[in-house]
């Protein structure tokens, strides 16, 4: 039997980390995340490895940059406002081609919002967020053992694309205490000959994003969406349930996902067939699949806990061949089953 | 001496050190970024630190810092180089990274990373150069813009009811107790460069001795932007940036000034 333990969202953030050898953590205090930068408070040293609570969200993703840029697996975790914050620092991350991984444990927005659970950064998680051209892979887990393996799976991609990678969940599921597997640990750490250790037996390594030259710029930006279209090629992920005959085709991710589940279980009993679509990469978002349903007829019903956002990507798979319905909470409020459950029986 | 391998050049008194990449820089005429960068080449000749030593280069004229050396280096967003020096050397701590800051970058966008670098003694090297002006982007009003100065947002000269008054940071983080070394010194004639380059070496030689943070704030001229010629712009400097920006020590504690009889002429 694998070893099983009780285990909150945010720790098991925490623990995936160090399980697949992240070796520097940096973050500074925000609620829905505080109680993972305290668990890596603790835990890193025990394991001698990097910790450092930052002045700022600004300072922390640039140190995770800098630790990264060293070659040691990094992260950082923070809530919506530190990452509108960290955006800067990713871009100069994805243009210099630096791996990381950053855990953006979603509240209420805009401005200050509340400490309520939210998905209203789907927008900023899954267009770019900073400036420029540059794509990230956004990883969105709904359940405390997701929270755990897509993490480690994070730091995988993260070093496979030399690129950062988000792990997007909501304060609900941050907070939410499960049972978990805990994986093996990641033994061997990708060889990175580009990283800064020193100019000793080699030519000195150069990390940056700039081009005093606008004509040599170009072919650099080129790599990097070369780099995404490989990355939608390989990295799309997604979770199918009950699809095989489904009329209805329930869209959600995250702590939603929960709620669409019971929302479909409860809409079969009363025959109505529901089946649930779960993007496990919002981006690269499943495109494909939501298409081939929409071609089969489906109608879809889109749950998230923001104004609209995930509804877009929806919407440009499915076009306007098929019916849409949103179902939504926003401002810090659980969207719940039953709410799920009557925007089915409205569309059926 | 080393022989230049040049017909006609049988001793070469001076030469550019090794550490060096044989390349022109971007400098301005009469800028002081590449005598700064020059020193701290000498240095780390002297030190031996080409294998070990990082280049974290910042937003401004020091963006392409490490384009200009033969060792390992990076660029960081405007501001945030303590920051990233601070993550290398936590993560290998055999490493030696110095940052090249501009007065925009650290005493203005940046004052948060450096004050926090500083209080927490993090076993970094800093080069903060002084120029008064916002050089790269053409000559703006600076944190150390000095009262009364032209700059292009100030066209009129800085006033204090706009703008209030400069910044002294070498003064501000000697109050705290994390750095180990605050030093001011200027480019403004030989005598002040060779000051400099001993100072540049002092605070190398505290990071290698792992003390806390260590702080050369080098006066720089930017002729360009101050539109002053080249030769005059070091007197103005002398005459008008020393008065408010006063040269030396503001902190060197006895770890760092046992260093000192290590440090050539």
């Amino acid at each position: 039997m694998p070893e099983r333990t009780l285990m909150g969202g945010n720790i098991a953030i925490a623990e995936g980390a160090i399980l697949a050898g992240c070796g520097a953590y940096f973050g500074y205090p925000i609620t829905p995340q505080n109680d993972l930068l305290e668990h890596m408070a603790k835990r890193m040293p025990e394991e001698d490895r990097i910790f450092l609570q930052t002045e700022s969200e600004l300072a922390a993703i640039n140190m995770v940059y800098g630790a990264a840029a060293a070659g040691f697996r990094s992260m950082t975790s923070t809530s919506s406002p530190g990452f509108s914050l960290q955006q800067e620092g990713i871009s100069y991350m994805a243009g210099s081609e630096i791996p990381a991984v950053i855990a953006n444990i979603m509240r209420a927005g805009p401005g200050l919002g509340n400490i309520g659970g939210a998905q209203g950064d789907y927008m900023q998680c899954t267009r770019g967020g900073g400036h420029g051209d540059y794509y990230l892979i956004t990883l969105a887990p709904s359940s405390v053992q997701d929270m755990l393996d897509y993490t480690m799976l994070a730091f995988e991609l993260a070093d496979k694309y030399r690129n950062p990678v988000l792990v997007m969940a909501d304060g609900f599921l941050g907070q939410v205490v499960e049972s978990v597997v805990i994986r093996d640990r990641v033994k061997k750490l990708p060889e990175k000959k580009w990283a800064i250790t020193g100019a000793a037996g080699r030519p000195k390594n150069i990390i940056n994003s700039f081009e005093m030259n606008p004509m040599d710029h170009p072919a650099r930006i080129k790599l990097i969406l070369q780099k995404f279209e490989r990355m939608k090629r390989n990295e799309v992920r997604y979770e199918g349930l009950e699809l095989e005959d489904a009329d209805i085709v329930l869209v959600a991710y995250g702590s939603v996902a929960r709620s669409a589940m019971t929302a479909m279980q409860k809409a079969r009993l009363h025959k109505i067939k529901v089946g649930l679509l779960r993007p496990i990469t919002v981006l690269p978002f499943p495109y494909q699949p939501l298409s081939d349903l929409a071609g089969r007829g489906c109608k879809f019903v889109v749950a998230e806990m923001s104004a609209g956002q995930m509804v877009e990507d929806v919407r440009i798979a499915v076009g306007n061949r098929n019916e849409i319905k949103l179902v939504n909470s926003w401002g810090g409020v659980p969207l719940t089953a039953d709410e799920i459950f009557e925007a089915i029986d409205l569309l059926a | 001496m080393r022989k230049a391998s040049m017909d006609g050049f049988e001793d070469m008194v001076f030469g550019k050190p090794e550490v060096m990449e044989d390349r022109p820089t971007h400098f301005c005429p009469g800028c002081g970024h590449g005598i700064t960068q020059r020193l701290i080449g000498e240095v780390l000749d002297e030190l031996g630190l080409q294998e070990r030593a990082v280049c974290v280069a910042s937003i401004g004229c020091t963006v392409t810092a490490y384009a200009y050396f033969k060792i390992d280096g990076l660029e960081s967003a405007h501001g945030r180089a303590p920051a990233v020096a601070t993550a290398i050397k936590r993560c290998r701590p055999e490493l030696v990274p110095f940052t090249l800051q501009g007065d925009g970058d650290l005493a203005s966008i940046g004052t948060a990373e450096i004050v926090h670098a500083a209080a927490r003694g993090e076993k970094i090297t800093v080069i903060f150069a002084n120029n008064a002006t916002y050089g790269m982007t053409g000559g703006q009003l600076a944190p150390t813009t000095l009262i009364g100065m032209y700059s292009s947002s100030t066209t009129g000269g800085r006033t204090v009811e706009q703008a209030g008054y400069p910044i002294r940071m070498s003064e501000m983080l000697a109050t705290l107790d994390g750095p180990s070394y605050i030093t001011r010194v200027s480019l403004h004639n030989p005598a002040n460069v060779r000051k400099a380059r001993k100072a540049i070496e002092l605070a190398f030689r505290a990071q290698l001795a792992g003390l806390g943070l260590s702080f050369v704030e080098v006066l720089s001229m930017c002729p360009i932007n101050w539109k002053i010629e080249p030769v005059k712009a070091r007197q103005w400097m002398a005459e008008n940036m020393i008065p408010q920006f006063p040269l030396g020590e503001f902190k060197c504690i006895p770890e760092v000034e046992a260093l000192k009889k290590g440090v050539k002429g």
